[in-house]
């Protein structure tokens, strides 16, 4: 990981894939107009803009969902702004002394370095480039092998066959709200094409996304992986993210052709709000892929921060002998709340899906899984197991299982099981009488509770997401 | 090593221990024996500080320290360590992690560096071949789906491995076939010097035909009634408790 962000900072600037665009916030408030201005500001075909305002006029019929298990106040779609120009240097904070000194104690038990854990922080750093630099053979490397990683703006741009031949093929502009008023107002995000046949030389990662400022609260991200691709995408990073911006709604596609295999990896650490749950993001993620005739599609997911996630990352197994997967771990505490699962939709022959979640609750968070299982009349044969574990930390936290299961086709198995446990006294004494303190002691415990999804993501990520989890729950035992 | 003066002790409402007495020296082996409910396992929890088990009098002296006065886990940083009745499952984490994490609090506290993955790894090895354990149970969760002879066992690993000062055995012969009896007698054994001291709770004198006792005393009513060398435990084989003129359970349950 670590590498890779010295990759990415060490990376020759390249003109074109930082777009560049003109120091400009926009006024509060949402209209056909600020469409059109957010358009042009990107240089957008016509094509595009039209695509936007589709979506906006959708937006507008809809209701905002309330079925999930969730408070928060209502939001006013008319107090945000959905351009911001990226912080001038002028504004960013000068140095790391400048920088809240619990986001740098976070960051040192990391373990990050001090030049990441300034770009971190979006410290004013003049980045140094190697005139060879790795990220320059990194982006070599990628191009040899034919893949296409860029920020979805300049993809618009260089790619636009591509780009509306996919977006929104996965994640419809008028899908639900929040998917609604994304397509409205994206920003920027990622795009990843990997030709058939082709395995990506490495793992992508949002990281080499230079411009990655201000992208985070309209993000969209489209990754398409021709027939007999592989991808192994991820998202975030362990260190705590801060954003002004209050409200996320990202908007994620896959596409696995035939026999393509996609695995996506998250791990989600935006600032949770204070003890009240005040400042805290509010995120709501429309994540879903299509896997085409044995295609195969693997989600992980480690959520540990916003104050409230909304989240439902999805496979729809539309080809005979596709595969879905779905490893979350949700940890809440303090005031948190989840309510996250999936679906898996199986719609073709043979299709196998496996469901794994393990929602951690400490403090008086609450955190919900909720999961659709859907056996379509042409899924003969097809299979699911689901897990779902909730491990509750103290008695004022709470967890909640909502498993829907629709099943039209009488040869599909559904498999379910569920269990709820406590970190027990008895355990917490067994590792102080080994000399552990309490916190050491909850971490492990809470580790080995998560350790068949973090076996699931990439090496480094799953070290770093075990410390995340143990300061994440630092102060949430007695 | 150890000093428990007339340690009054109580668990909930109900007094257990009434005036509790027992000095134990460097390098000594101390058995205790008594009936079903008696408040042995009480005693244990009380000198390793769990949760729930309130002081009412008396005193204990652990080395240096009043013992009474630290943290459950610094008196396992101080070498306390206890083999516990019933040993807990913590799926998942396994043994390794666990025991690697323990020995290195430990060390840390004896101002010694942590020791390796690698340095570990063969320590580990060498306690898992000495309970006669196969060495894929350093892989498998804490306690995870052992059987309860395997659980005593791993319990043993793990002393070996913490090197203690003080080792609280509590019941670690209890379910054991024969064979296992002496893996544990004898991990037990090659661990006794002049500086360590034993506490071996126990119900059956044959364990210390293996692990011999340089005192036996007799835990009953919260109190030490008798005190003696190996041939007590041999009278109470032969005659139970009756001798002592006491019922076994009418303190306890009243
Ligand atoms: N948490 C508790 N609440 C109420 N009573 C308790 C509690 N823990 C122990 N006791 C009681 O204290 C008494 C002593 O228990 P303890 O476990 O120390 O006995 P023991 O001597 O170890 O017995 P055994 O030989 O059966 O292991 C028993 O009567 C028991 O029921
Ligand atoms: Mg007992």
């Amino acid at each position: 990981m670590t590498e890779q962000i010295d990759q990415a900072l060490s990376r020759k600037y390249e003109a074109g894939f930082v777009s560049d665009i003109e120091s400009e916030t926009f006024a509060a408030g949402l209209d056909e107009d600020v469409i059109r201005r957010i358009s042009a500001m990107k240089n957008e075909p016509e094509w595009m803009l039209e695509w936007r305002l589709r979506a906006y006029h959708s937006w507008l019929k809809m209701e905002e969902p309330e079925w999930a298990h969730l408070h928060y106040p209502k939001i006013d779609y008319q107090a945000i702004s959905y351009y911001s120009a990226p912080k001038s240097m002028k504004d960013k904070p000068k140095s790391l002394d400048e920088v809240d000194p619990e986001l740098l104690r976070v960051y040192e038990k990391l373990g990050i370095p001090v030049h990441e854990q300034e770009v971190l922080a979006g410290v004013a750093v003049d980045m140094v480039f190697d005139s060879v630099s790795v990220a320059t053979t990194f982006r070599e490397k990628l191009k040899e092998a034919g893949v296409i990683f860029c920020p979805i703006s300049e993809a618009i741009q260089n790619y636009p066959e591509l780009v509306k031949k996919y977006l929104g093929s996965v994640v419809p502009r008028s899908d639900n709200y929040f998917a609604a008023l994304n397509s409205a107002v994206f920003t920027d995000g990622s795009f990843v094409y990997i030709p058939k046949g082709v395995r990506c030389p490495m793992e992508l990662s949002t990281y080499f996304r230079i411009n990655e400022q201000n992208t985070g609260q309209f993000e969209r991200t489209l990754i398409v992986a021709d027939e007999g691709s592989y991808v192994s995408y991820l998202e975030g990073c362990t260190a705590p993210q801060r954003d002004e911006n209050q409200l996320h709604a990202a908007v994620v596609e896959l596409v696995a052709m035939d026999d393509a295999k996609i695995k996506y990896s998250t791990v989600q650490n935006w600032y949770p709000g204070d003890e009240d749950g005040k400042g805290g993001i509010y995120n709501f993620v429309t994540k879903r892929g299509i896997c085409h005739t044995n295609a195969h599609i693997s989600w992980t997911q480690v959520e540990t921060g916003s104050a409230v996630t909304w989240k439902y990352p999805s496979c729809v197994l539309k080809g005979d002998n596709s595969v879905g997967e779905f490893y979350s771990v949700a940890l809440t505490r303090g005031r948190q709340q989840a309510d996250t699962g999936t679906k898996m939709i199986h719609l073709g022959k043979n299709t196998r899906s496996t469901i794994i979640s393990k929602g951690i609750s400490a403090g008086r968070s609450n955190n919900s899984y909720r999961g659709l299982v859907h056996m379509g009349p042409k899924a003969d044969g097809a299979r699911n197991f689901t897990e779902c574990d909730s491990l509750l930390i103290g008695d004022r936290c709470g967890a909640h299982t909502f498993p829907y299961i629709e099943s039209r086709n009488p040869t599909a198995k559904v498999e379910h099981e569920a269990t709820t446990s406590k970190v027990s006294e008895d355990q917490l004494f067994l590792c102080k009488q080994r000399g552990l303190d309490a916190e050491k002691a909850v971490s492990m415990i809470v580790n080995g509770f998560c350790k068949e999804v973090f076996k699931e993501l990439p090496m480094e990520f799953a070290v770093e997401a075990g410390k995340l989890l143990e300061i994440s729950l630092e102060g949430s035992v007695g | 090593m150890l000093t428990i003066d007339n340690l009054h002790a109580r668990v909930g409402q109900q007094s257990i221990l009434k005036g509790l007495n027992l000095q134990i020296k460097p390098g000594e082996v101390h058995a205790i024996m008594g009936p079903n409910g008696a408040g042995k396992s009480t005693l244990s929890y009380l000198l390793s500080g769990r949760d729930g088990y309130e002081v009412e009098g008396g005193s204990v002296q652990f080395m240096d320290d009043d013992l009474l006065e630290m943290e459950v886990e610094d008196r396992a940083r101080h070498g306390l360590f206890l083999a516990f009745q019933y040993p807990v499952e913590i799926p998942g984490v396994s043994n390794m992690e666990f025991m690697k994490e323990s020995v290195n609090a430990i060390r840390e506290q004896r101002g010694e560096e942590p020791l390796s993955a690698a340095e570990f790894l063969k320590k580990a090895k060498e306690a898992c071949k000495q309970v006669q354990l196969p060495l894929d149970f350093l892989k498998r969760g804490v306690n995870e789906g052992f059987s309860g002879g395997e659980k005593k066992r791993n319990e043993i690993m793990q002393m070996i491995l913490l090197e203690p000062k003080l080792c609280i055995l509590d019941e670690s012969d209890s379910g054991l076939d024969i064979d296992a009896l002496q893996v544990v007698a004898s991990g037990v054994n090659s661990q006794r010097n002049s500086e360590r001291s034993f506490l071996v709770i126990t119900h059956y004198q044959r364990l210390l035909d293996y692990i011999k006792p340089d005192f036996v005393h007799i835990l009953a009513n919260g109190k030490i009634v008798k005190s003696g060398d190996a041939s007590l435990a041999l009278k109470v084989e032969k005659e139970g408790y009756a001798f002592l003129g006491i019922e076994a359970t009418e303190e306890a349950s009243s």
